[in-house]
């Protein structure tokens, strides 16, 4: 056990990004990733590199498009309104398939939110997040360690795809400490980056990385070479599944919400509950395939997250129609507290051994009514309660077009 | 083995350090830890807490609502944790500035010690946090106390390392009072 550092999630992950090689930082204060910009103001030039505090987050993340068009492995931190101002840089270096890693240490939302922990950004993360066809890398590490290995996978991978990576943290990793089992230093590789990068185009011919294609089919290409990119990434799908094997219901989370969703999976296995634990570690590409084989064997799931249901939609999308997944909110603003987790795990684990238990035509006749019923059982808790009520006034709005028209 | 403990105070007693003190020490002696402050808009004179978790095994939630045991350091981390205690648990309650009255009988085991009085006595009104952490190590058994004195060059910086020896004996001095509790 010797040799292990204790580090919190902000700083594991900039020692992740040292000991990839990172050369180059780009920083913008906005609580909770401060610490990464703290680390790496002294310890990236310590190690060679350079560090920049930028004049804004738009700034910053176009610093990183130019790290990155030269070559030169780099990374850039925010939190969620920061992250949002980051996004057309990002878009534009996904077009012009440029490599960076990109750390976001999510907090509530919408707009400025809290300072607290939140799952909010989900689909910002792996939907794109600005504007054209594109996808990012989404890795979402559950602890210390996982922020720091993560992240020094992020740069390999960025350069592996050349494409943006991002990491996907929250203010509870950021903030909690932990353990960390540093690696050696990466050996650097001048050549990753040779066949592309803008060096000065003394004794080659002229290269051009850009994001604007106005010739006849050349950005319909763009599009299509970067589909293929993204389906090749995934051969990157990483997961955790624990107890899942004879499990009757599955939970399925990400990131801190994983982790404590694994303490009340545990806490219950205790108790002889029949429950496994799904946790995603690539957002994008998603394990959807690993899900669905879940599902083939009649599992069932139950879907945590600390937001209103955003991952959900790609746990349905990956277990549909042999299964279905309930889905239980934590809210962003309040803090996720594992025994909360235990009563919807029950709730729909009693849903699942039903639905299990009926055989043929009762299985087909069960199915319809169970999501309901599984909503009737996730509605009993407080969260669930809120949600309702704030879902209230959008149901209003029809009414008021019938009176217009 | 898995311990976990909520540390809690007014904000300047230094509920946070000897948290990260504990984590460092369970660390040394090979344990899988978990240490997360309370996180938001805190200031000097406001209360503060940290959780630290301490097992053998892997550690799902860093965060815990009902800790198993707890260091409360001044009254209002009384009335919020006390209750929050799970049953059989413990608690090192700082006497000096909390009424014993106010300390439940039955449900839970409390060590009672006055940290403020005891400090003064060691002529630093600043130990209170390292009194209250030797009664606790002391009183659950997690670690062996001399782990803990062994990491504190982990907390405290070189400039205060001639500090150390009086911090070694304020941690000595919780943990002989929490014996004599026993």
């Amino acid at each position: 056990m010797a040799g292990r550092i204790f580090l919190k999630g902000n700083e594991a992950i900039a020692h992740g990004a040292l000991a990839a090689g990172c050369k180059c930082f780009f920083g913008y204060p906005i609580t909770p990733q401060n610490d990464i910009p703290e680390f790496m103001s002294s310890a990236i030039c310590k190690a060679g590199g350079q560090f920049v505090q930028a004049e804004s987050e738009v700034a910053a993340a176009n610093m990183l498009l130019g790290a990155a068009a030269a070559g030169v492995r780099a990374m850039t931190s925010s939190s969620s309104p920061g992250m949002s101002l980051k996004q057309e840089a990002i878009s534009y270096m996904a077009g012009s398939d440029l490599p960076g890693v990109i750390v976001n240490i999510n907090r509530g939302g919408p707009g400025l939110g809290d300072i607290g922990p939140s799952q909010g950004d989900y689909f910002q993360s792996v939907k794109g997040g600005g504007h054209g066809d594109y996808r990012t890398l989404v890795l979402a590490p559950a602890t210390c360690q996982e922020a720091y290995d993560l992240t020094r996978l992020a740069f390999d991978l960025a350069y592996t795809y050349r494409n943006p990576v991002l990491i996907l943290g929250d203010a509870i990793l950021g903030q909690m400490k932990e353990p960390v089992t540093p690696a050696k230093p990466r050996k650097e590789n001048p050549k990753e980056a040779q066949d592309w990068c803008l060096t000065g185009a003394k004794g080659r011919p002229t290269r051009l990385l850009k994001s604007l294609f106005l010739d006849d089919g050349a950005l319909a290409g763009q599009n299509l070479r970067l589909k293929a990119k993204y389906e090749k990434m995934k051969a990157e799908i990483r997961y955790e599944a624990f107890a899942c094997d004879d499990a009757e219901l599955v939970v399925v989370a990400f990131g801190t919400i994983g982790r404590i969703a694994k303490s009340a999976v545990r806490a219950l296995r205790a108790k002889g509950r029949k429950v496994g634990l799904f946790r995603p570690i690539t957002l994008f590409p998603f394990p959807s395939a690993a899900l669905a084989a879940l599902a083939a064997k009649g599992k069932r799931f139950l879907t945590i997250e600390h937001n209103l249901g955003q991952m959900v939609e790609d746990v349905r999308l990956a277990v549909l129609p042999a299964a279905d997944s309930d889905f239980f909110s934590v809210l962003p603003g309040n803090m996720p507290i594992p025994d909360d987790f235990e009563k919807p795990i029950l709730a729909s684990l009693k849903g699942a051994a039903k639905k299990t238990g009926a055989p043929g035509k009762a299985t087909k006749k069960a199915a319809k009514p169970t999501p309901a019923k599984a909503a009737a059982a996730t509605k009993k808790t407080p969260a669930a309660a809120k949600i309702r009520g704030k879902a209230a006034p959008t149901a209003k709005k029809p009414a008021a077009k019938g009176k217009k028209g | 083995m898995y311990q976990d403990v909520i540390i809690a105070g007014f904000g300047g007693q230094g509920v946070l350090l000897i948290g990260n003190l504990l984590a460092y020490a369970g660390m040394h002696a090979g344990l899988n830890v978990t240490y997360i402050p309370v996180y938001g808009v805190e200031m000097r004179g406001g209360t503060a807490n940290c959780t630290v978790v301490l097992s053998s095994e892997e550690i799902g939630s860093p965060i815990i609502h009902s800790p198993r045991s707890t260091i409360v350091l001044n009254r209002p981390s009384l009335d919020k944790f006390q209750p929050r205690l799970r049953d059989g648990g413990v608690q090192v309650v700082n006497t000096s500035l909390i009424d014993p009255s106010l300390i439940e009988k039955k449900r839970v085991r409390t060590v009672a010690l006055p940290c403020n009085d005891i400090a003064d006595k060691l002529g630093n009104p600043r130990l209170v946090n390292m009194v209250s952490l030797g009664a606790y190590v002391q009183a659950t058994g997690c670690l062996p106390l001399t782990t803990v004195e062994k990491s504190l060059t982990e907390v405290i910086s070189s400039h205060y390392s001639h500090l150390i020896p009086k911090n070694v004996e304020a941690l000595r001095a919780g943990a002989s009072e929490a014996a004599k509790a026993k």
